[in-house]
C-alpha cells in the first residue's frame, strides 16, 4: 500500500458516517409534520444553522475569532435583495448562488487583508469591516434602501413549481435542501487533509508553518469559503423575508451567531444545529413570557454554559458518554 | 555544492536587531550526520531556527541540496526538503497520535506505519490525544511527525531535553538507527554532550553565535582540556 492510499484510508475512516448523524435531519423532517404552523420560524432556524456552520469553519476549525461575520451574511442578503428589487432577477436559486458567490469574493478580498493580523487587532478589524459595510449600506440608500430597508424584493415560485405560502412551507424545504448541501460540503472539507490542517493551524500556526503548511493561504481560503456560506444564509434570509434592512450587517447579528455557536459547541459541526435550535426556541419562548426581559434569560443561559458546560450543549453529551463508558464493565 | 545537503554561507541572523548568529559558514554533505554542542545561549537553537527561516536573517545565504532557500518562507523550506523536530516537542495537544502524524504527511518512504514500527509505544496509543502522552512519547511523536514529512535534511533540537535517562537511551538508539539506515542529512543540536558525541563522527561546537570548532567527535571526546574550555564539561563524565 502506498503512503497516498494509506492517507486516503485514514481520512476515509475519519469521515465515516455515524448512526446518530441522521438524527438532526429526521427531527427537521418530523418538525414539518408535527409543527406545520411554525415553518416560518423553522426556516429562520435553518438559516441560522447555515450561518452558524459558516462561522464554525473559521472560529471552530481554523481558530480565527471574528466579531464581524454578519458582514458576509449582509452582503449575501443585499445581493439577493438588490438583484430582485432593481434588476428584476427573480429566479430564487440563481439569485441565491449569486449571493454566495459575491459574499465569497468579498470574503476572499477582506480575508487577504484581515488575516495578516492576529488576536485583538484581528478581532477589532473584523468588527470594523462589518461596521464599515453597514455604514456603506446606510449611506447608499438609493441602492440599498438605507435605514428604511430595501423593499420590492420578490421571487418566482421555486423551480417554477412551488409557490410560497403564508406559513413558509416551501421556504422550509428550500432552506433544508440548502442546509443539507452546505453541510455535506463543510463535512467533507473538515474531514479532509485540508480540514485537518485547519485544526493544526488552530492549535499552533507556527508549528504548521514549520511542517510545510502555507498557513496564510489556508486561512484566506477557508475564510472565503465561510463568507460564501454566510452569503448563502443571508440570501435565503432575504428571499424568505422579501425585505432587507441594515440589521443584516449589525454587530448584534455577528455577536448573536457567535453566542449560538458557543452555546451549541465550537468546532463540532453539529454545535451549529444544537446552538441555533436552543437559542432561537429559548428566545421565542422567553419573548412570549416577558417581552422586556427575555435577553436576561438568554444571557443567563450563556453564562451558565460557559461556567458549567465547556464545549457547549454537545460538550454535555460528550461528558455523559464518557461517564457511561467508564461505568460500563 | 553538488553533494551538499545543507550549506550556510556567511550567515548572520538574530531576533530583530539583536544578533544571535554571526558570520556562520557551514557545509554538510548529503547523507552526513552532524551534532552541534555548546553552552546554553550560544546560538545552537538559533542556528536551526535560522535554517528553518524563523529568525531575521541579516546577511548570508542558506542552501538545501544545492538549492538556495534564503528568501523562502518556512513552509516553502519544508517543501524543499527540510524537517524540524522542535525543542520542547510542540505536538498538537488536542489531536490524536494518528492525527498528529496525518497532518504532516508528505509523499515519500516514511509513512505513519513506518513511524509506528520504530516507535511501538506510539502504535499502542494511536487514539490518545497529544496531551495524554508522556514526555518521552511526545518526543517520539515529534520525531515521527518530522519523519512523515519525508525530509532530506532533518534538524533535531535537543530531543533528549527533560527526559528520563532510560527514555534518552531509547531515543538515542532510534536516532542512531536513523543515521545508519536512512539517507537523510541529520543535524542534531544537543545539550547532552555524551549523546551528541556518540551520535556522529563530526561535531560542531558553538560559542557566542559563532562556530568555534568543526571536527572529529572522537578527538573532542578525548581532549578533556578542549572540551572543558569549549563547553565546560569534564570528558571523564562522558
Amino acid at each position: 500500500m502506498t503512503p497516498d492510499t494509506k492517507a486516503r484510508g485514514y481520512f476515509a475512516r475519519r469521515s465515516r458516517l455515524k448512526w446518530w448523524e441522521g438524527l438532526p435531519w429526521v427531527l427537521a423532517v418530523a418538525a414539518f409534520f408535527v409543527l406545520p404552523d411554525y415553518m416560518a420560524f423553522g426556516t429562520q432556524v435553518l438559516i441560522t444553522i447555515i450561518f452558524a456552520l459558516s462561522l464554525d469553519l473559521v472560529v471552530g476549525f481554523a481558530g480565527v475569532v471574528t466579531l464581524g461575520h454578519a458582514a458576509y451574511f449582509g452582503v449575501g442578503a443585499y445581493t439577493t435583495g438588490m438583484v430582485s428589487a432593481h434588476l428584476g432577477w427573480t429566479e430564487p436559486i440563481s439569485a441565491l448562488l449569486l449571493a454566495g458567490f459575491v459574499a465569497a469574493i468579498v470574503g476572499f478580498i477582506s480575508g487577504a487583508v484581515l488575516l495578516r493580523y492576529h488576536g485583538l487587532t484581528l478581532l477589532m478589524l473584523t468588527l470594523a469591516t462589518a461596521i464599515c459595510l453597514q455604514e456603506f449600506a446606510n449611506v447608499n440608500e438609493d441602492v440599498t434602501g438605507g435605514f428604511d430597508g430595501l423593499t420590492g424584493v420578490g421571487f418566482e415560485p421555486l423551480l417554477g413549481l412551488f409557490e410560497y405560502d403564508l406559513w413558509g412551507h416551501t421556504y422550509y424545504w428550500y432552506s433544508m435542501a440548502v442546509l443539507f448541501l452546505v453541510f455535506v460540503v463543510v463535512r467533507i472539507m473538515v474531514n479532509s487533509p485540508f480540514g485537518m490542517s485547519l485544526i493544526g493551524i488552530r492549535e499552533n500556526s507556527a508549528r504548521m508553518d514549520a511542517i510545510g503548511t502555507p498557513v496564510y493561504r489556508r486561512l484566506v481560503t477557508v475564510y472565503g469559503v465561510s463568507a460564501g456560506i454566510a452569503g448563502l444564509a443571508g440570501g435565503l434570509f432575504a428571499e424568505s423575508n422579501a425585505y432587507v434592512t441594515l440589521d443584516v450587517l449589525s454587530f448584534a447579528r455577528s455577536g448573536t451567531i457567535l453566542i449560538i455557536l458557543i452555546l451549541g459547541g465550537v468546532g463540532r459541526l453539529y454545535g451549529a444545529f444544537a446552538g441555533a435550535v436552543a437559542y432561537l426556541v429559548l428566545e421565542d419562548e422567553l419573548a412570549k413570557m416577558s417581552p422586556e426581559f427575555w435577553e436576561f434569560g438568554v444571557g443567563l443561559l450563556l453564562v451558565l454554559t460557559v461556567m458549567f458546560a465547556r464545549g457547549g450543549l454537545l460538550g454535555i453529551f460528550d461528558r455523559l458518554r464518557k461517564l457511561f463508558d467508564r461505568a460500563a464493565p | 555544492m553538488a553533494d551538499s545537503g545543507l550549506s550556510l554561507v556567511s550567515v548572520s541572523a538574530g531576533y530583530g536587531e539583536t544578533v544571535a548568529l554571526e558570520n556562520v559558514d557551514l557545509d554538510i554533505l548529503a547523507g552526513e550526520a552532524v551534532s552541534v554542542i555548546g553552552r546554553n545561549g550560544v546560538g545552537k537553537s538559533t542556528l536551526l531556527m535560522t535554517i528553518m527561516g524563523h529568525t531575521d536573517l541579516h546577511s548570508g545565504s542558506v542552501y538545501v541540496n544545492g538549492k538556495e532557500i534564503t528568501a523562502a518562507k518556512p513552509y516553502q523550506r519544508v517543501w524543499n526538503g527540510l524537517g524540524l523536530v522542535p525543542q520542547e516537542r510542540v505536538i498538537f495537544p488536542s489531536l490524536t497520535v494518528d492525527e498528529n502524524l496525518a497532518v504532516a504527511v508528505r509523499a515519500g518512504p516514511w509513512t505513519s506505519e513506518r513511524v509506528y514500527s520504530i516507535f511501538p509505544q506510539l502504535d499502542a496509543r494511536r487514539q490518545h490525544l497529544g496531551n495524554q502522552l508522556s514526555g518521552g512519547e511526545q518526543q517520539m511523536l515529534a520525531i515521527g511527525r518530522a519523519l512523515v514529512g519525508n525530509p532530506n535534511v532533518l534538524l533535531m533540537d535537543e530531543p533528549s531535553e527533560g527526559l528520563a535517562p532510560v527514555i534518552v537511551e531509547e531515543l538515542q538508539s532510534v536516532i542512531n538507527l536513523l543515521r545508519e539506515e536512512s539517507s537523510m542529512t541529520i543535524v542534531l543540536v544537543e545539550q547532552n554532550s555524551r549523546v551528541a558525541l556518540e551520535f556522529s563522527e563530526r561535531c560542531i561546537v558553538m560559542n557566542r553565535g559563532r562556530i568555534v570548532r568543526d571536527g572529529s567527535s572522537e578527538t573532542l571526546r578525548q581532549d578533556q582540556a578542549l572540551l572543558e574550555r569549549l563547553i565546560g564539561v569534564d570528558s571523564s563524565m562522558l
